[in-house]
C-alpha cells in the first residue's frame, strides 16, 4: 500500500516561478498602466520613456535563465543525496540484495528453467504492478476531485507512518547487524519513536525546511530500498521502462490522471499534498515554521489557505487606528494623498525596475517523491546487479542527472507540469545496459594491462 | 592494502580535481551543469568506442592473445579519436547554446564565457575519465589481498592513482587549448592536442615500465598546463604579482589591502 501511495502522485515536475513570474509580469504592466493613467488624468502627460519597460522584461528573462540554473542545482543535490544513500546501503548492507521472496504485486518467480519462461513471468509481473499503480492513481484523483480530503489525508498518514516507523526500524536493525553493533530495545524504541514522530510532524505539519527535505529524501530512499529488495531483476527493469511511458501518458494527455490532478489543484489554488512532493522552497502556509513569518506574508496572495487569509486581513501590521490618530495629532497629515503621490511619481526614479526581492529565492521547483524513488531504484539496481562494477553505477548516475537537466530545460521552455521520469529513466536504462555489456569488458581489459584512454 | 592505500590513492587521484571543483565550480550552478554535461559527452564517446571494440572482439578469434592485445590497442586509439571528436562536438553545442543565450540577452553579455566553458568542460571530461579508470581499482584496494603476488608490479595502485591525476589535469588543459584553438581557427594547435592525447595514451602501452609512461605524462601535463596558462591570459608578470600578493586588480576585486 505504501508503495502504491508513493507511486501515485509522483511523476510531475512543476515550477512555482512561472506562475509567479507571469503574475508578477502582469502586476508590473498593470502597475505601469495605472501609473500612466493617473499621471495623464492629473493633466501631465506621462513622460515615461519606453526603454525601462523593455529592460525590465530582459532582466526578467536573464533572471529566469540564472535562476533556471539554480533550480537545476536545487534538484541535483537532493536527487544525488538520495542516490548516494541508496548506493551506500546496497553496497554495505547485504540484506537489501538478498532474495527473501517477492511482493504480492509481483507473484511470478524469476527462477525458471528457460529464458522464455522468465521473460513471460517478468512481463506478467510488470503488467500486474502497473495496473495496480494505475488503479491507485485513478482512485486518488477521483478522491481528490470529489473533495474526499479526509480519506486522502488518512491514506497518506498511514503510509508515512509505515515508512517512518516500520521500514526505518528494519533498516536500522539491518545496519546494526552489518556493523555488529549491540543495541537494546529501549534505546532502539526511543530512537525510532523520536525519528518517526519528528518525521510525521515535519512532513504533515510544520517544520524547518531542511529537516522536511531531509525526511522526504530518507523516506524516498527507504521506499527505493524496499523496491530493490523485493523486485526481481527483469521485472524491475521492465517496470521502470513501462512506468516512464505511463508517466508520459498520465501527465501530458489531456485526460491523464496526473494532469487532471495538477489542474484541479491549480484551479482550486491549493498546493498538492506535502507528503508526496519535494519542494525546494517553502510553498504551503500550513507547512511553515514560525521563523519565516515574513515569507508567510508574501506567500499569502499566491497560495492562500482560507483561514490564514482571514487572519492576514485583520493584521494591520501594528498601525492600529489609535496609533494613526496619535500620529495625525503629533505630526500633521502624513498619509499619502493624490497630490503627494503625483509628486513622487514625477520624480525620476533611479531605483532598479521593480522586481520583488523575495521572488528569486522563493521561486522553487517541485519534484514528486515517486521520481526520487524510481531514480534511486535504477541506480540501486545498477549497483546491486552489475557484477560489482562501479562504472555502471557512475554511468547511470550521470545519465539520470543529465535527463533531469533536460527535463528542467523543457520545463523552462514550456512552463507547465512535465513528467520527470521518461527522459532520465530512458537515459539511465540505455546507459545501464550499454555500460554493463559493452564498456565493462573494455575497461576491465584496459585496467588489466594498465592502458589509459 | 586496506583503508590506508584506499584513501591515499583516492586523494592522489582526485585531490586536485576535487579541490578545483570545490573552489571554482561548485558555487556557480551554470558551471556545475556544464561540467556534468561534459562528463556525459565523454561517457557517450566511451560507449561508442566500446561498442566498436566489442563488435571487433566478437567477430575475431578469442583464443589468439596477441590479436586480442592488438584489438585492445586499436580500441584505445579509436577511443582517443572519438573523445576528441566529442570534445569538438561539445564545443559546437556550447557555441550554439551561447548564441541562443546571447540572442535572449539584448545587452550582449553572456552569463558564462567560452573560456570558462572550456575549463569546465575539460574538467568534466577529466573527472569522468579519471573516475572510469580508477574507481574499480580503488574499490578493490579496500579489501584484503597482496599486490603483485604472481610477479605483477607491486606498485599497481599508486601508479594508477598518479596516472589518473595526470590524465585529469591533462583533460582540463586540453579542454582550454582545444576550445581556444577552435575559437581562433588554429587547426595546428588542435592537431597538437589530439597528438599529445594519443601520445599519452600510447605511452601507457609501456606499463608496467612506469618511468616510460608516468614521467613523460607529467612532462606533457606541465607543458600543456603552461600553454593553457598563457592562452588564458596569464604571463610571467601576472604570476609574479599574484604570488607576491601585489596584483592590484586581484586585490581590488577581493577588497584586500596590499
Amino acid at each position: 500500500m505504501a508503495e502504491n501511495l508513493a507511486n501515485v502522485v509522483h511523476e510531475q515536475i512543476s515550477e512555482d516561478f512561472p506562475d509567479v513570474h507571469r503574475s508578477n509580469g502582469n502586476d508590473g504592466t498593470e502597475r505601469r498602466r495605472t501609473e500612466v493613467r493617473e499621471a495623464e488624468s492629473n493633466g501631465q502627460p506621462a513622460s515615461r520613456p519606453s526603454r525601462p519597460v523593455e529592460s525590465e522584461e530582459d532582466e526578467d528573462e536573464e533572471l529566469t535563465l540564472k535562476y533556471g540554473a539554480k533550480h537545476v542545482i536545487m534538484l541535483f543535490v537532493p536527487v544525488t543525496l538520495c542516490m548516494v544513500v541508496v548506493v551506500a546501503t546496497i553496497k554495505s548492507v547485504s540484506f537489501y540484495t538478498k532474495k527473501d521472496g517477492q511482493l504480492i504485486y509481483t507473484p511470478f518467480p524469476e527462477e525458471t528453467d528457460t529464458v522464455g519462461q522468465r521473460a513471460l513471468n517478468s512481463i506478467l509481473n510488470a503488467t500486474i504492478m502497473i495496473s495496480v499503480i494505475i488503479v491507485m492513481t485513478l482512485l486518488l484523483v477521483a478522491l481528490y476531485k470529489y473533495r474526499c480530503y479526509k480519506v486522502i489525508h488518512g491514506w497518506l498518514i498511514i503510509s508515512s507512518l509505515l515508512l517512518l516507523f516500520f521500514f526505518s526500524y528494519i533498516y536500522l536493525g539491518e545496519v546494526f547487524k552489518t556493523y555488529n553493533v549491540g543495541m537494546d530495545y529501549i534505546t532502539l524504541t526511543l530512537i525510532i519513536w523520536n525519528f518517526g514522530v519528528v518525521g510525521m510532524i515535519c512532513i504533515h505539519w510544520k517544520g524547518p525546511l531542511r529537516l522536511q527535505q531531509a525526511y522526504l529524501i530518507m523516506i524516498s530512499a527507504l521506499m527505493a530500498l524496499v523496491f530493490i529488495k523485493y523486485l526481481p531483476e527483469w521485472t524491475a527493469w521492465l517496470i521502470l521502462a513501462v512506468i516512464s511511458v505511463y508517466d508520459l501518458v498520465a501527465v501530458l494527455c489531456p485526460k491523464g490522471p496526473l494532469r487532471m490532478l495538477v489542474e484541479t489543484a491549480q484551479e482550486r489554488n491549493e498546493p498538492i499534498f506535502p507528503a508526496l512532493i519535494y519542494s525546494s522552497t517553502m510553498v504551503w502556509l500550513v507547512g511553515m515554521a514560525d521563523g519565516d513569518a515574513e515569507s508567510q506574508k508574501k506567500q499569502t496572495p499566491r497560495l492562500a489557505a482560507p483561514d490564514s487569509q482571514a487572519t492576514d486581513q485583520m493584521d494591520d501590521g501594528g498601525f492600529t487606528p489609535e496609533w494613526v490618530d496619535e500620529q495625525l495629532n503629533d505630526l500633521g497629515p502624513i498619509e499619502s494623498t493624490e497630490e503627494t503621490r503625483r509628486e513622487i511619481q514625477q520624480m525620476p526614479s533611479d531605483r532598479a525596475p521593480a522586481v520583488p526581492t523575495d521572488d528569486p529565492e522563493e521561486r522553487g521547483v517541485k519534484l514528486g517523491l515517486g521520481d526520487f524513488i524510481f531514480y534511486s531504484v535504477l541506480v540501486g539496481k545498477a549497483s546491486a546487479t552489475a557484477s560489482g562494477d562501479w562504472n555502471t553505477t557512475l554511468a547511470c548516475f550521470v545519465a539520470i542527472l543529465i535527463g533531469l537537466c533536460l527535463t528542467l530545460l523543457l520545463l523552462a521552455i514550456f512552463k507547465k507540469a512535465l513528467p520527470a521520469l521518461p527522459i532520465s529513466i530512458t537515459f539511465g536504462l540505455v546507459f545501464y545496459f550499454a555500460t554493463d555489456n559493452l564498456v565493462r569488458p573494455f575497461m576491465d581489459q584496459l585496467a588489466l594491462h594498465q592502458f589509459y584512454i | 592494502m586496506t583503508v590506508c592505500v584506499f584513501f591515499g590513492c583516492t586523494f592522489i587521484a582526485f585531490g586536485p580535481a576535487i579541490s578545483l571543483f570545490i573552489f571554482t565550480v561548485a558555487r556557480d550552478p551554470l558551471r556545475v551543469i556544464f561540467l556534468i554535461a561534459g562528463a556525459f559527452f565523454w561517457l557517450v564517446s566511451l560507449l561508442l568506442s566500446s561498442l566498436v571494440w566489442f563488435i571487433a572482439v566478437q567477430i575475431s578469434n578469442k583464443e589468439n592473445a596477441s590479436l586480442q592485445k592488438g584489438l585492445l590497442i586499436f580500441g584505445v586509439v579509436l577511443s582517443v579519436f572519438l573523445q576528441e571528436a566529442f570534445r569538438f562536438g561539445y564545443y559546437k553545442l556550447l557555441k550554439k547554446a551561447n548564441e541562443g543565450l546571447m540572442a535572449l540577452n539584448q545587452d550582449d553579455t553572456m552569463p558564462i564565457s567560452i573560456r570558462q566553458l572550456a575549463y569546465v568542460s575539460g574538467l568534466g571530461f577529466g573527472f569522468m575519465s579519471g573516475a572510469f579508470s580508477v574507481v574499480n581499482i580503488l574499490a578493490d584496494s579496500l579489501g584484503p589481498g597482496t599486490v603483485g603476488i604472481y610477479g605483477d608490479p607491486p606498485h599497481y595502485f599508486v601508479s594508477s592513482a598518479f596516472m589518473t591525476m595526470a590524465i585529469i589535469l591533462l583533460h582540463m588543459f586540453w579542454g582550454v587549448v582545444f576550445f581556444d584553438a577552435c575559437e581562433k581557427k588554429q587547426w595546428l594547435s588542435l592537431a597538437v592536442v589530439v597528438c599529445t592525447h594519443l601520445l599519452v595514451s600510447c605511452l601507457t602501452f609501456l606499463n608496467p615500465q612506469y618511468e616510460g609512461s608516468l614521467i613523460p605524462a607529467y612532462v606533457i601535463a606541465f607543458v600543456m598546463g603552461a600553454w593553457a596558462f598563457f592562452i588564458s591570459g596569464g604571463s610571467l608578470r601576472n604570476l609574479r604579482l599574484c604570488l607576491t600578493c601585489k596584483d592590484k586588480d586581484f586585490l581590488l576585486a577581493n577588497h584586500r589591502p596590499r
